[in-house]
This record gives C-alpha cells, structure tokens and sequence, in this order.
C-alpha cells in the first residue's frame, strides 16, 4: 500500500519534472498517469497494492473538487452580474460536446466494424 | 461564551477545522445524495460546494484561510489523476482495436466543447475574460487552471466552471445520451468523460466498470488534446 502510495507520487513528481523541463503544455499529473500506462503495458499487469491504491483514491475522486470548487466565493459579484448567460453556455456546450463525441464514436464503430464490445 | 468565541477564533485560523470541515461536507452530501436515491441535482459535490460557500460567507471567513486547510484533499487530485491508469490500462485491449474511432471521436468533442462554448458564449455577449475562463472546462481542474492561467483568464473562475461543467455531465450525461438511443456503456462513458472529465468519470464509474473506464480514458486524452486547443481558439479568435 505504501509502495503504491510513494510510486504514484514518484510518477507525479518526473511528470511535474518533465514537463517544467520541457515546457510541454500538459499538467504534471497527466504525463504521471501516461507514464504508468506505459509502465503497466511493459510489464504486462498491474500489482495488487496499485490497484488496490488507485481503487481507494478513485472511489472518492469526487471530495477531491471540493476546495478548488469553493473557490466560487472569491468571484461571487463577477460571476453574480453574468450567471444566466454563463450557464446557459456551460450547459449547452456540455450538452452538445457530449452528443457530437457519442455519435462521432458511434459512426466510426460502425464504418470500421470494430466496437467496444461492452 | 467569550471563552467558547476565544476556542472559535483559535480554530477557526487552523487547518485541521476546515479540512475536517470539508470532509463532513462531502460526507454529509453523500448521505443525502443515497438518501435521496441519487438524486442527481444533489450531486454531492455541488451540495458540499454550496453549503461551504454559505459557511464561509455566514462566519466571514476568507477563502484563503479555508484553502490551507482544505489544500491536503486538494494535492491529492495528483495522485489520484495518476492512479488513473490502472482503470485505463484494464481497457487496453480496446485502445489497440479502436485507437481510430477514439482519435477522431476525441477529436470531434474536444473542438465542439471549446468551439461552441466560445461562439455561444460570444453571441450571449459574455465579456472576454469570462469567455477564455470557460474555454477549459471540460477538462479536468488542474489543467484546466492551467490553460486559464496561459491565455490570461481566471484560474479560480476556470476551476469552479470546471466543477459545473463536470455537474452537468454526471447530471444529463447518461440520461441524455440513452434518450438520443445510445445503448454502451463504453461509448456513453467515453462522451461523457471527454465532455465532463472527472466529475463525470466519477459518474461514468458508477453506472460499470466499463463506461468508468473509458470515460477515465476521454478525459485523460482530452486534457493534454485541449491545452492546445485553447491557445489556438484564443488567438485566432483575438481574444
């Protein structure tokens, strides 16, 4: 468990390394989270403690939002003046974003006759 | 009570109160959330976010008095953005097959969620620094406070549209895409995690393992395809 821990900081740690270094325009993390995708298709499956680790961080991914989202409370007058506007393109966006990549994939599935197959 | 307001004033300065005070919240709004059965407008995180933001106002506090406390569950978004490739690698199989119909579907979705946030948006008459704060927002917080910091919009804004657009994804997603006929798991999960990166991956878990694991795998191409997105639609909109 605690070899799982200290390896996905290590992986976060050369993520943020890497891209400083490099100047690439991906976050630390995610270069962390290629890097053991990498790492697990090399040795070909993933350790028990490490799955085990990811499952507990992952169950409760959503209490991880939570500060950033508090964050609100310090543009509450900025976002007070424009909310309708705001959240009707935040809506609409999301919305439209989800059907294009559904049908997109959907298509695509179809012309190659290849599918996820769940 | 003015020794009751002493041990108030104390803690109300030290982390331990409002990271504790974070993590009752979400539990709380859990609760509520099951309670309810899972009623999705009382997605946990929006309940937590709102009732923290009212006890703040309520006792004056500042957010950055809160954010020492709270940045310890925070910092962990890294690690478990990382931890992210065990559930993606368990789909590995599937990229090898259908690398091509991802790429392109990951593509379409990436560029209708910055492209038409931007053209509504513009057209709602959103001034521009709220319009580069919402560009991100279907990815994933970290990135997408980074990308808002890179075109000059407000990274705390960017992070709150973030946890709204991650909202509107657990909330419509699956439901809105059955309703068009959609039937997988898989590709329901994919969209919703492209469009609603955590948050709706979150979700996408809940509903099976496979839709949890390709929506982990949306979002996590989606962040690096959108930080050049956003750049690109920022210059050459002129904004």
């Amino acid at each position: 468990m605690i070899g799982a821990l200290a390896a996905l900081l290590v992986l976060q740690l050369i993520g943020e390394v890497l891209t400083r270094v490099l100047g690439l325009p991906v976050p630390g993390p995610v270069l962390g989270m290629a890097l053991l995708f990498a790492a697990l298709l090399v040795r070909g499956s993933a350790p028990k403690p490490l799955a085990e680790a990811s499952r507990g961080l992952l169950a409760h991914l959503s209490l991880l939002f939570i500060p950033a989202g508090v964050g609100i409370v310090t543009h509450l007058e900025a976002v007070g003046a424009v909310w309708l506007p705001l959240l009707v393109t935040l809506l609409a966006s999301t919305a439209l974003a989800m059907v294009v990549t559904c049908f997109t994939l959907r298509a695509l599935q179809r012309l190659t006759g290849r599918s996820t197959g769940t | 009570m003015s020794e009751l307001f002493r041990v108030w004033v104390y803690l109300a300065e030290q982390p331990l109160l409002w990271l504790t005070v974070t993590v009752l919240a979400y539990w709380a709004a859990h609760r509520l959330y099951l309670a309810a059965g899972e009623f999705p407008l009382l997605n946990p995180v929006l309940v937590a976010v709102a009732a923290l933001v009212a006890l703040l106002l309520s006792t004056g506090t500042r957010y950055q008095t809160y954010f020492d406390g709270a940045q310890f569950v925070h910092f962990l978004l890294g690690p478990a953005t990382v931890a992210l490739a065990v559930p993606l690698y368990r789909q590995a199989h599937h990229l090898r097959r259908l690398w091509l119909p991802l790429g392109l579907a990951l593509l379409a979705g990436s560029a209708t969620a910055v492209g038409s946030a931007l053209a509504i948006g513009w057209l709602l008459g959103l001034p521009p620094a709220m319009l580069v704060s919402l560009l991100p927002k279907s990815v994933t917080t970290p990135i997408a406070m980074g990308i808002a910091e890179q075109v000059g919009g407000l990274p705390s804004l960017t992070a709150v549209l973030v946890i709204l657009t991650g909202i509107t994804g657990a909330v419509i997603g699956v439901p809105l895409l059955r309703a068009l006929g959609e039937r997988d798991p898989a590709t329901k999960g994919f969209a919703v995690g492209v469009a609603a990166h955590g948050i709706g991956t979150a979700r996408a878990f809940q509903h099976s393992e496979a839709a949890g694991a390709f929506a982990g795998l949306g979002m996590g191409l989606n962040g690096a395809l959108t930080a050049l997105l956003v750049p690109l639609a920022v210059w050459l909109f002129g904004l």
